[in-house]
């Protein structure tokens, strides 16, 4: 978690200093989603993020300096350059991809699950999507194919209250309770608090388990909340949210949340958080520096990987 | 021996030696499995692969193509049945934005190898919203291959290579070729995609015509003969990518071309052939080349006004004697 | 404006020539038309003629000298002319194209010709100046067939077009009118001839001054077959079968230039030697080409024989109104077996084109039954 707080804080930065450009989706606030749920995974299940997706795949354990050097849009990134912050792709660990068109890659995710189980395999799909694409017909025409034919996949909506500047309540009909929409297909559903790391991982771990073995789909709502704008032109509170919205939300920042139950308990100390920040700190040194010092992409490669 | 079967006969064909072939094949789509396909291609599918391999769906473009993207991202061989192209516009967004382009975002590290087939084109008054020729769009799109055949021979070749090749493929069938007769080579042979092929040599003038319209213009070329017109005919079979070697061969030796399309005149699929044309052989050209289209509107019901929006055989002749300039 | 002189494709596989020898010196005037120098090909060695008037400014390539088709190997123009841009080989600069739909647009006349860009590859590559080049494209446009007495003239060996005459016009129509709509079927049949050889013979000896042919034993066996068979002295008439009371026969005359089916008229009427003499004349006229057109329409049946070119056998395209015609090779010396011996015997092989919308295989061959019976008993004829 701090790993992702402080690689797009820099990332943030780099961003300012034109090092990165095009879209730019942070994640901070909502670190404890991807982290808790991607920890109660296998190794060989998939995953899917949408296009705020730096946290899904640093969480996965994607290398920080291949993710950087993709936002920088260099030949060294995950994808060669050609992605971008949207579009990350780790394949070999079956993080398949950020996708950014709203509630497009939930049929994909459906269609791993499909794959898996004509081959008889016992893999979970692990798909993380926004609360902004619940009411796409993309999402409900894949909740209904996904109970009809039984297939592994895990949907996770994060449910950070905002598509954009639209709250969710001015958005999607079963506000209250997201995971209503997946009921209406006869998919189990749940809802965890989703600043709270050891719940998302405890309710994911619960929720994997169920569809690996039962080969049905699960919806599960985490509630978080994302602490910056939309996007890098977005203030964290514009015209659509108050700063005394967000200043209560980070009352229970998960980092914060996680630091304080870890001392209570006794399970690490103020020097190993000081120990950890350190290393994490070099981690997302080396990342800028390595993205910084690669070369872009050869102008000759453009065309390259259209077809094979 | 050559046999002769109709051009829905040798799509099932390759399609079940396809999935004879290879596990990871498998038929999804509207009514492939227990109907046997609205147009009957999928019949007795379901009897011999089971309903694992012929996978009946809802009625949602978007969602059953999607999901069937994804599980070519998994591993498998999917070939997604449209009803009708026209129903492919649902799932535009899959298309475009996943299966075209997931290889090329991932800088190479996923592939998409699906097949996505069914008709094109229109068939006989069936209005405006199932009579369209959308080949141009796919076309458009770096990533796709898109394949229009339009002889059972064709048809079954170049299935069997659409199905093994790593790319997503377009596969644009005619609702009115289905009961099209004509001889399919011996077993199992493949056509490669990217080849076109001359279908009548001539000398005078070149028709360039694809799918349907393939019909139309050897049809034409017949007629030409008669007023001593040597028409060469040419197929190009696979749209995109486009074999422009053997096109520009054509157009060189007669400097004269005409390209027949069913769709709309407008940034239509000929534009395009007609620009890559200029650019290979502009100095043999002797004059413009000339583009027989579909009509710029909607597909009229009305029977006469269907026939006159489609182009026909005097349509051609006519541009062939303009191109040949001749009265 | 200074004219290139290269060396010519003179032929579809030439790819370079020999300059044997210059015909003109530099500096010495030519005219449209000159010979400029001897050039030898694969094949033979050719004149090279100038396509433009001037002094021939340059000469690039000596005698003796072997050079790719289209190189420059001499420039024509106006003394004092400046050919420095020619000489580097950067070719001449082409005008914007000044007209898209051939008329309208405004675009005034060049003073260049207009051309497609074919012509002005071809002009490159035959060294033709297109302003000698008459164009018959919209607006003028000088196209490729514009090019073609000029290619004509370089490529005589390889393609010769000849101008369709009225009378291969009148075949092509007229060929084209049947092949292609009428659905034809063939019935073949072997005839013995030995009795029509013997009477050919006979009349030979007899020195008559219209001497018997087998033609007229073909027609009067065609007239008696007809009488019995009318359902082939028909014509198909889109909604109707007519059939017709006179027996009206054309037989196919080789002319130099082409054919023409003079019409016997009433031949069921007719004696044998009514049918000679008729005949006889009709032919005659036929072959001075002094036939009126009613006397080369409107045959009711067909016979085209080409036994003396020593053709076996073969099928004639019906020609409309007819609905058949009798195609017929030659006479043939084989072996037959008679009484358990053999001997050498006569044969004639007949092929029957029928349209079968009028006509159906079974009748068909009942009347070439009647008709092979006629010509085995050609006395009676």
């Amino acid at each position: 978690m701090l790993l992702i707080r402080r690689f797009e804080e820099r990332t943030a930065e780099m961003y300012a200093l034109g090092k990165i450009g095009g879209f730019c989706h942070l994640y901070i606030g909502e670190e404890a989603v991807a982290v808790g749920a991607v920890d109660a995974l296998q190794p060989d299940d998939y995953v899917f993020s949408a296009y705020r997706d730096h946290g899904h795949c640093l969480a996965r354990g994607s290398d920080p300096k291949r993710v950087m050097a993709e936002l920088f849009g260099r030949a060294t990134g995950l994808c060669k350059g050609k992605g971008g912050s949207m579009h990350l792709v780790d394949a070999a660990r079956r993080f398949l991809g950020g996708y950014a068109i709203v509630g497009g890659h939930l049929p994909l995710a459906a269609g791993v699950a499909f794959a898996v189980k004509y081959r008889g395999g016992g893999q979970v799909v692990l798909c993380f999507f926004g609360e902004g694409a619940v009411p796409s017909g993309a999402c409900h025409e894949t909740l209904n194919l996904a109970a009809l034919w039984g297939l592994p996949v895990l949907f996770l909506c994060e449910n950070n209250r905002y598509g954009m500047g639209t709250p969710v309540e001015r958005a999607v009909a079963l506000y209250s309770d997201v995971a209503q929409n997946a009921a209406a297909y006869g998919i189990e559903a749940g809802r965890v608090d989703g600043m709270d790391v050891v719940a998302v991982r405890d309710a994911v771990g619960k929720a994997v388990e169920q569809v690996r073995t039962r080969q049905r789909p699960y919806f599960l709502e985490a509630v978080t909340y994302r602490f910056l704008g939309h996007s890098m032109a977005d203030p964290a509170h514009g015209h659509y949210r108050t700063k005394a919205e967000v200043d209560e939300a980070k009352k229970r920042d998960p980092l914060l949340l996680l630091r304080t139950r870890m001392l209570s308990e006794r399970l690490a100390t103020e020097d190993d958080f000081k120990r950890i920040e350190q290393e994490v700190a070099q981690v997302v040194r080396e990342a800028v520096e390595f993205a910084d010092a690669s070369p872009v992409p050869p102008v000759t490669a453009l065309e390259d990987g259209v077809y094979i | 021996m050559p046999t002769k079967v109709t051009y829905r006969e040798a799509l099932n064909q390759a399609l079940k030696e396809e999935m004879q072939r290879d596990d990871r094949v498998f038929l999804i789509g509207e009514d492939v499995a227990y109907y046997q396909g609205a147009f009957k291609v999928s019949k007795g599918f379901l009897e011999e692969f089971g309903s694992r391999r012929v996978v009946d769906t809802p009625i949602t473009e978007l969602g059953f193509t999607g999901l069937a993207i994804g599980a070519a991202m998994g591993g498998l061989r999917p070939v997604v049945e449209v009803m009708t192209f026209n129903f492919a516009i649902l799932a535009m967004d899959q298309i475009v934005n996943n299966a075209a382009k997931i290889r090329y975002m991932s800088g190479g590290q996923l592939s998409v190898p699906i097949v996505i087939r069914g008709p094109g084109s229109a068939a006989h008054q069936l209005g405006a919203q199932h009579s369209q020729s959308l080949e141009a769009w796919f076309c458009h799109v770096p990533g796709l291959k898109v394949v229009a055949p339009a002889t059972p021979h064709d048809a079954k070749g170049l299935i069997k290579s659409a199905i093994r090749d790593e790319n997503p493929v377009i596969f644009i069938e005619a609702q009115l070729l289905y009961p099209m007769q004509g001889e399919i080579g011996d077993g199992d042979y493949t056509i490669p995609l990217g080849i076109a092929e001359v279908k009548r040599a001539g000398t005078d003038v070149t028709l360039i015509a694809y799918s349907k319209m393939l019909l139309v213009a050897l049809e034409a070329a017949e007629k030409l003969a008669q007023e001593g017109i040597q028409a060469e005919v040419v197929d190009p079979r696979t749209l995109r990518p486009l074999d422009l070697t053997t096109l520009a061969a054509s157009a060189k030796k007669t400097g004269k071309v005409v390209i027949v399309e069913e769709g709309w005149p407008f940034a239509g699929l000929g534009a395009q052939i007609a620009e890559s044309l200029y650019r290979r052989v502009f100095d043999y050209l002797d004059g413009p080349i000339v583009r027989v289209t579909g009509r710029d509107a909607p597909m009229p019901y009305a029977r006469n006004l269907e026939d006159a929006a489609i182009p026909d055989v005097d349509q051609v002749v006519a541009a062939a004697r303009q191109v040949l300039y001749r009265r | 404006m200074a004219s290139r002189v290269i060396m010519p494709k003179l032929t579809d596989s030439m790819e370079e020539g020999v300059v044997v020898k210059w015909r003109k010196a530099e500096g010495e005037r030519v005219e449209s038309g000159d010979v400029l120098a001897e050039i030898e090909t694969d094949k033979a060695v050719m004149d090279l003629e100038a396509f433009a008037s001037g002094t021939l400014l340059k000469i690039l390539v000596p005698e003796g000298t072997t050079v790719p088709s289209g190189t420059l190997i001499g420039v024509i123009g106006e003394s004092e002319e400046d050919i420095k841009d020619i000489l580097r080989g950067s070719p001449p600069p082409i005008p914007p194209p000044s007209e898209v739909e051939g008329k309208g647009g405004g675009a005034a006349p060049s003073a260049e010709a207009l051309a497609s860009p074919r012509v002005r590859t071809l002009a490159r590559e035959h060294g033709i100046d297109l302003k000698t080049v008459k164009g018959t494209g919209p607006g003028g446009r000088i196209v490729e067939r514009d090019l073609e007495p000029f290619l004509l003239k370089k490529e005589q060996s390889t393609v010769r077009e000849i101008p369709l005459t009225q009378m291969r016009k009148a075949i092509v129509r007229m060929t084209t009118q049947s092949k292609a709509p009428v659905p034809h079927f063939y019935v073949t049949i072997d005839a013995d001839m030995a009795e029509g050889l013997r009477m050919v013979e006979e009349s030979k000896k007899a020195a008559t001054p219209f001497p018997l042919s087998i033609n007229h034993l073909l027609i009067a066996a065609s007239a008696r077959a007809l009488k019995q068979h009318p359902g082939l002295n028909a014509s198909f008439a889109g909604e109707t079968i007519r059939i017709f009371s006179s027996i009206d026969i054309g037989i196919a005359v080789a002319l130099e230039d082409g054919l023409i089916v003079p019409v016997l008229r009433d031949c069921g009427s007719k004696t044998l030697e009514q049918i000679v003499e008729a005949e006889r004349s009709l032919v005659a006229r036929a072959r001075q080409r002094d036939l009126t057109p009613e006397e080369y329409t409107g045959a009711t049946f067909l016979i085209s024989n080409l036994g003396k070119f020593d053709v076996e056998s073969f099928s004639a395209v019906i020609l409309p109104p007819a609905a058949a015609a009798l195609a017929v090779g030659s006479v043939r010396e084989v072996p037959v077996v008679r009484d358990g011996k053999v001997e050498v015997g006569h044969r004639m092989t007949l092929t029957l084109s029928c349209d079968h919308r009028v006509i159906d295989g079974a009748v068909a061959a009942q009347f070439l039954q009647t008709f092979k019976q006629a010509l085995v008993r050609a006395r009676d004829l």
